[in-house]
């Protein structure tokens, strides 16, 4: 099976190469789409046969390639990067359709730069070397800023540079974690290998140090958060949408990758400032999304809102935080997607993202409206759809540490039903508009690329189960990694939020195991 | 187990066929009825053989699937039938039903006729499994769904803005009650190690003198001598009781209950009147395992439900939309259940549920009628004297006005009659002055609710002329369910007659006892007939005062409110309470998020990232500048170097 991951990783940069040869835009769309959708039914067996009871890598492939270095081609996947390249795959055939209509110039090209993201996503949620990890980390920062800079709105420079830097700041320190960890961990890039060397506390610390600045920005955590609206802004829908439900799931990725087993005394030490940060984010975040009057920037900002329930999962470093994290990673990209979708679909009637310049949108477009507003109740994490699974278990995991950190967080659950409420307000309810009276309701095309996100929304909020059932045993493992080395004394005090010795049974944290 | 599925399935089928039809197309289009009545009254039928089974002794816990499990974490989807759960189905299912059936005819042609009788069906099945779940979180995920429910059905009429703000409103102020309901299932997790009721309540016994440090995470700031210890179940039973709050409309977060009138009438039987907003008060009685070893709990629980009961019922006698002042009287009637839950009188409270339920949803199905009479008016002001024009209406909505009014031997009375008994003969100066609030409220419930009669049917007429055009008495598919929630008004209290007989009572307090007070229902002293006595004296009191103001001296109220302008104002203009929460949350909320994005997104962040971006490209342009191609620069720029050179070596050298 080895094969048929590297099958899977490098189908779609073959279907860009291939694409050259053809000449008519909607030969190309169709070529793109069938190559994308081959790439989804390609990536199904991975599900298929993947062994639920195990923590190891599975489908790894291995070839030497620059053996001065001890460098390898080496994928695998694993219980916490299958559910992300999944996402990837059934997003791709999405982007592809939504794109069908609102990229009229350079189509060829337009589509081969989403092919070849593709690849490069995928090839770093199954990378099991560190140089091949960065080379696919970088390999996916191209295509993105090609994307926003030449197909994006009438601010894409700006937007597309301030994106690049950003990340390239990023990128920097990770080349530099990387070299380091080369040199302290055996002289080896082999992720694994890396994983199980431990290291001093003090290089632990700069390593971390390293990495979170890499992987805070492309979350994007707070403070580090401000490209991601203008990205957005700018981008086109099918921009958005992989920008959204792939991209900013690296950053976390990252942290659960790298950070958790490869400094684990370190990760815990920053657990309070990153808890700090991540409540911060969700409030600020949904803040910010009350304020805006552009819908893509109202989603971008509560993205940066759900994207802290994901960091606060992560760094709570027990079962029920870390599946919920990776959990809400899948959800935030169903959701979020889908809400850039719709989006999408409103700018391509009336050209407005402007939230003022619609009202009533529900009278000319039930099936629409109907859509949209299955989206956002699973944004404000209703019962019953994705988003409320992942954050439920999100907070249990945070409780478990500190009650506080989860009732600051859990008001984010307010904030977030007052700023999307009040957006389904403003643009489906009310009295209809003239400008919005003639829309046309979804059309096929439109239908086919939401109805799978629908679909997904309820599965996952209804019967979590066979997707839970994949993370359990690696989630637990990457637990086990970063509970090996104790918590030092002055974090014991920040955990330890219960007085003295009368607490009973389970009370105490730590002790639910 | 089947039985309970189905039960809960069929409205779930209805909703899914009605809906889907509704916006794609189909053959049921526009006749969304025809699968949603029969669902909704095949519901009813195998809820009353539940009811008949569990009187029988029929017990039932049983998990139908593993919805979320992540390591010790465990939450199913399941069923639990006890005798608390059995009469809320009924409860639940008997309304919707006769809503169903009402609802063809006040929504006929409406435009979103299948959408209503879609999210009817939504809503009914959302309830019935949050009244049968057997662990807190299917409570929770059932809990914000009927919220749901309630929030599009209060925004069915979309284009008005007011409907919309309501229903926003509605779902945001549940949602700060859920907040705390969610922290106190957490707790609840980290306490027990589980969240089903039957592990819970089984260990929540040995939990009683746990206390938590609430300051704890002051520690880590180096003040590890603070604490504010509270009990792990005292904190339990406050947090989920906040839920309740929300949920049954109780101070503070009653607001957004009077403002859902935006909503259909037959939602505002069904759901603000009869089912949903009771849900708190069954969320009390079903946990009352817990709340019943926290005496603070109960204590904030009857306090929270009588302020509430008397409050409410201040603001009930000046308004003047009919419906809004039965949805006060809604508030203020869950006050008397919150009231007897807390004073461990938990089958009173319940009592009082299931027969508010029939008189309350009466009132709402009766008020709709009058509103489909006059053409959507719902101003007193412009009714009278239609009693000769809509003498079923009339005839139903007095059976409601007397059980409401709690006159015997109407429904209300046996009810509300056993909650202040129970109030008077707690323990503790508190109680009674519980029992002295819900006495005073008893005469101005009566006198609320005769003010609505006659105000509406009696005297003369003050309706507008295009609307007396076509004033006419409903068809029958609205007039048979006020006439068998008539019934029932009239009937239901008798299920609950004091003494031996008392067959609710004996039902129910199997499930939810508290070793404190029900042991003395038994004896029928002087004492008891002489609390009986006051509360229909109270009542009465009401009565004749509302004669004496609205059929008497019709020139009374407008006196009074000159007389006393404060207080009138005060009542008309809800305590100013809304104001309030404008000026203290909406505002603040909406002013401080514009002021972050411009004050540190904008200004702070992206200041610093362009500012460095730009510091940059000067230095840039600047450097450039060196490169003059002129010898004497380069020679002096030679000499600065060397200088510096010097400098550093014999500095550092």
């Amino acid at each position: 099976m080895g094969a048929w991951l590297t099958l899977v990783i490098f189908l779609p940069a073959a279907g860009a190469i291939g694409l050259w040869a053809v000449r008519r835009p909607e030969a190309v769309k169709a070529a793109a789409l069938a190559i994308t959708l081959a790439e989804l039914l390609l990536s199904l067996p991975l599900w298929g046969s993947f062994d639920r009871t195990t923590a190891t890598m599975q489908f790894v492939a291995e070839a030497p390639w620059i053996s001065r270095f001890d460098i390898f081609y080496r994928v695998g996947v694993d219980g916490i990067s299958l559910p992300l390249i999944l996402l990837t795959t059934l997003l791709m055939p999405v982007c592809v359709i939504c794109s069908w209509r609102a990229i009229d110039r350079r189509v060829k090209e337009f589509m081969i730069s989403l092919l070849l993201m593709e690849t490069a996503m995928i090839g770093v949620f199954s990378a099991l070397d560190f140089v091949l990890f960065y080379v696919f980390w970088e390999a996916m920062l191209i295509p993105m800023y090609l994307i926003i800079g030449v197909w994006g709105g009438p601010n894409r420079l700006y937007a597309a540079i301030k994106f690049f830097l950003y990340t390239l700041a990023g990128s920097l320190l990770l080349l530099i974690a990387l070299i380091a960890l080369y040199f302290e961990g055996g002289r080896t890039f082999d992720l694994m290998k890396l994983m199980e060397a431990s290291y001093s506390a003090p290089f632990q610390f700069w390593v971390f140090w390293a990495f979170f600045l890499a992987f805070a920005i492309k979350v994007p955590m707070f403070p580090f958060h401000t490209w991601l609206p203008d990205a957005h802004v700018e981008a086109p829908t099918a921009g958005s949408v992989v920008l959204a439900s792939v991209l900013l799931k690296m950053g976390a990725y990252g942290f659960l990758r790298f950070c958790l087993p490869m400094t684990p005394h370190a990760s815990q030490l920053a657990m309070p400032f990153i808890a700090a940060l991540s409540i911060t984010a969700i409030l600020y975040g949904a803040y910010m999304a009350l304020a805006q009057d552009d819908l893509k920037k109202l989603i971008a900002y509560s993205s940066v809102s759900h994207m802290g329930f994901v960091t606060l999962g992560i760094f709570v470093f027990n079962v029920q935080g870390v599946e919920g994290a990776l959990l809400q990673m899948i959800n935030h990209g169903v959701t979020t997607g889908a809400l850039f979708l719709c989006v999408g679909l409103l700018y391509e009637r009336t050209h407005s993202r402007m939230i003022g310049d619609y009202g009533g949108v529900a009278r000319p477009m039930p099936v629409f409206a109907a859509c949209l507003v299955i989206f956002a109740l699973s944004s404000l994490g209703l019962p019953g759809t994705n988003s409320f699974v992942g954050e439920f278990l999100v907070l249990v995991g945070a409780f478990r540490i500190s009650p506080w950190v989860a009732a600051l967080s859990a008001l984010g659950i307010i904030l977030a039903a007052v700023y999307l409420l009040w957006m389904v307000q403003r643009v489906v309810w009310g009295a209809t508009r003239p400008a919005v009276e003639r829309l046309p309701d979804l059309s096929w095309r439109e239908a086919v690329t939401l109805a799978p996100l629908v679909g997904l929304v309820f599965w996952i909020g209804v019967y979590p189960e066979p997707l839970l059932a994949v993370m359990h045993h690696s989630v637990e493992q990457v637990v086990a990694q970063v509970g090996r080395e104790s918590l030092p004394d002055g974090a014991h005090l920040l955990v330890r939020w219960i007085a003295g010795g009368g607490a009973g049974p389970g009370v105490v944290p730590g002790v639910v195991p | 187990m089947t039985l309970a599925l189905l039960i809960a399935l069929l409205p779930l089928a209805s909703f899914l066929t009605v809906g889907l039809t509704g916006l794609f197309g189909g053959p049921f289009r526009g006749r969304g009825h025809l699968i949603a009545v029969p669902a909704a009254f095949a519901s009813l039928l195998l809820s009353l053989i539940v009811c008949w089974q569990a009187t029988e002794g029929l017990r039932l816990n049983e998990d139908l699937y593993v919805w979320i499990a992540s390591g010790t974490f465990r939450a199913a989807i399941g069923f639990q039938i006890d005798p608390l759960t059995a009469v809320m189905l009924v409860l639940v299912t008997l309304v919707s039903s006769l809503v169903h059936l009402y609802t063809i005819g006040y929504m006929h042609g409406d435009r979103g006729y299948d959408r209503f009788f879609a999210y009817l069906g939504l809503f009914t099945f959302s309830m019935l499994m949050l009244v049968l779940s057997n662990n807190f979180l299917q409570l929770y995920v059932f809990w914000e769904a009927v919220g749901l429910c309630s929030y599009l059905l209060i925004a069915h009429w979309y284009e008005r803005k007011s409907a919309c703000d309501a229903a926003t409103k509605a779902f945001v102020v549940n949602r700060v009650g859920d907040f705390g309901f969610g922290l106190g299932i957490l707790l609840v997790f980290t306490t027990f190690g589980a969240v089903d009721y039957q592990t819970v309540f089984g260990m929540a016994p040995a939990m009683t003198g746990v206390t938590l440090n609430l300051l704890g995470p002051l520690a880590w700031l180096g003040l590890s001598g603070v604490h504010w210890e509270i009990g792990v179940l005292t904190l339990i039973g406050l947090l989920l009781f906040v839920g309740a709050i929300g949920k049954s409309a109780q101070l503070p977060l009653h607001t957004w209950l009077p403002d859902a009138m935006e909503g259909p009438t037959p939602i505002s039987a069904l759901i603000h009147a009869a089912t949903m907003v009771t849900a708190g008060v069954f969320l009390v009685a079903r946990v009352s395992p817990l709340l019943n070893l926290s005496p603070t709990a109960m204590a904030v629980v009857a306090t929270v439900g009588g302020a509430t009961a008397l409050f409410a019922a201040t603001i009930a006698v000046t308004q003047t939309d009919i419906k809004r002042i039965v949805a006060y009287s809604t508030v203020s009637q869950l006050g008397y259940m919150m009231l007897a839950c807390g004073l461990g009188a938990y089958t009173a409270g319940i009592f009082h549920l299931l027969t508010h339920g029939a008189f309350k949803a009466l009132l709402f199905l009766g008020c709709g009628s009058v509103i489909h009479a006059l053409n959507q008016e719902q101003d007193l002001r412009r009714m009278g004297g239609l009693r000769s024009r809509l003498p079923i209406t009339y005839l139903t909505f007095l059976a409601g006005v007397l059980a409401l009014s709690g006159l015997p031997p109407f429904a209300g009375f046996f009810s509300k009659d056993e909650i202040l008994w129970a109030a008077f003969q707690a323990p503790g100066i508190g109680a009674k002055l519980l029992w002295l609030v819900g006495l005073v409220t008893a005469g101005l419930t009566a006198f609320y609710a005769f003010r609505l009669l006659y105000t509406v049917f009696h005297g003369s007429s003050r309706v507008r002329p295009e609307a007396a055009a076509h004033l006419h008495e409903s068809p029958s598919v609205m007039t048979i369910p006020l006439v068998v929630l008539g019934v029932l008004s009239v009937v239901a209290g008798w299920i609950g007659l004091p003494g031996s007989t008392n067959w609710i009572g004996g039902l129910l307090s199997g499930v939810m006892g508290f070793a404190g007070h029900e042991a003395g229902h038994g004896e029928e002293g002087a004492a008891h007939t002489i609390v009986i006595g006051l509360s229909v004296a109270a009542a009465v009191a009401g009565w004749g005062a509302a004669y004496l103001c609205y059929v008497k001296r019709p020139d009374l109220p407008a006196l009074w409110a000159q007389r006393l302008p404060t207080l009138y104002q005060a009542s008309l203009n809800k305590w100013y309470v809304d104001e309030l929460y404008d000026r203290l949350f909406v505002r603040p909320t909406v002013q401080l998020a514009r002021a972050l994005w411009r004050g540190i997104d904008v200004r702070v962040i992206d200041g610093t990232v362009n500012g460095v971006g730009m510091t940059l490209w000067r230095l840039g342009r600047e450097a450039q500048q060196m490169q003059s191609g002129q010898l004497q620069h380069y020679a002096l720029f030679m000499v600065i170097g060397l200088v510096l050179l010097a400098g550093m070596m014999y500095l550092f050298g």
